[in-house]
């Protein structure tokens, strides 16, 4: 197999998701306070960016898997987003 | 022109074999969403106990064994590692690399699901697991419990995703062996590969959520 740069882009992809594992378990042990509730998830988020701009291909010219991966996405922000606007404004929760 | 070749043609509704494995790959994304909002509802019930029982999520997160957690985080990412140079290596029209891919990928599954039994093992000593053993050490107990009910829900739920993409890209690796992709049409290959690939989209949201949380006190 030829080392072309589509594979060098693979392996890189590779090292910075193992890196941002790094970051993230490390992280686990510092005193960040509040911020513990986000920095794991910003962490995922980017990770789960990489492997699917380039593991699942969606970077490159515009194509109609950005529907549906959009359309996921933002079904997701709909559902997480609404839940948490309803926790999040009770006034006696728990009951 | 080989027999083989001269077979790979379109399916009827198709004007070419392109057509044909973009249409395939638009299929798994619609699949792939509806996953989304599978595991979705799952981590929204999360988040709401998370913002409910902060405290109590924390001290039962701590609990859990984080070097199982991020050695298997790393064990997944390089599956999709593999996985993506399987289907490299079918653009190259490569039959032994795909094989070889393959068979690297479905390894590191199991690898996977080895450490994750494991872990349940672990688990179970801990005294962590509801209804069959659990004594938790602090925090209150109903809230404690929601934590790892979730965690073995979500786990188990991914481990069954897992199981069925480690069968899938070993009968990819089976097909490849015959010689099924050196025609130069993989778009099997790739719907496999996107399913993989999301599987381990969900870990490392699963990782963020139960294991880093909870250790800095």
């Amino acid at each position: 197999m030829k080392l072309g740069g589509q594979i060098v882009t693979f392996v890189i992809a590779w090292a910075v998701l193992l890196l941002l594992l790094g970051i993230n378990v490390l992280l686990a042990y510092q005193p960040i306070g509040g911020l513990h509730g986000f920095v794991p998830i910003g962490i995922a988020a980017t990770q789960a960016f990489i492997i699917m701009a380039i593991f699942m291909k969606l970077r490159g010219r515009p194509s109609l898997k950005w529907v549906f991966a959009g359309a996921g996405f933002f079904w997701l922000m709909i559902l997480l987003g609404l839940s948490s606007t309803d926790y999040m404004t009770r006034a006696a929760w728990p009951l | 022109m080989s027999q083989r070749a001269a077979a790979l043609k379109p399916e009827m509704q198709y004007a070419d074999l392109a057509q044909q494995g973009e249409t395939a790959q638009l299929g798994m994304w619609i699949f792939l969403a509806t996953e989304v909002l599978f595991f979705g509802g799952m981590m929204a019930a999360y988040l709401a106990y998370r913002m409910t029982y902060n405290a109590d999520f924390d001290a039962a997160a701590k609990e859990s064994v984080i070097w199982i957690g991020s050695v298997n985080t790393a064990v997944l990412v390089t599956s999709s590692l593999t996985m993506v140079m399987a289907i490299h290596a079918a653009a190259e029209r490569e039959r032994q690399p795909i094989v070889y891919f393959l068979l690297a990928t479905a390894a590191l599954g199991l690898i996977f699901l080895g450490l994750k039994g494991y872990e349940y093992v672990e688990d179970y000593n801990d005294a962590v697991v509801p209804v069959l053993n659990f004594h938790p050490k602090e925090g209150n107990p109903g809230a404690v419990e929601l934590f790892w009910l979730f965690y073995f829900y979500a786990t188990l739920l991914h481990a069954v995703h897992l199981t069925i993409g480690i069968i899938l890209v070993f009968f990819m690796a089976v097909r490849a062996k015959r010689g099924a992709f050196d025609a130069g049409y993989y778009a099997p290959l790739e719907v496999v590969g996107l399913y993989w690939s999301f599987v381990d989209t969900v870990w490392v949201f699963l990782f963020a959520l139960i294991y880093p949380i909870g250790r800095s006190g």
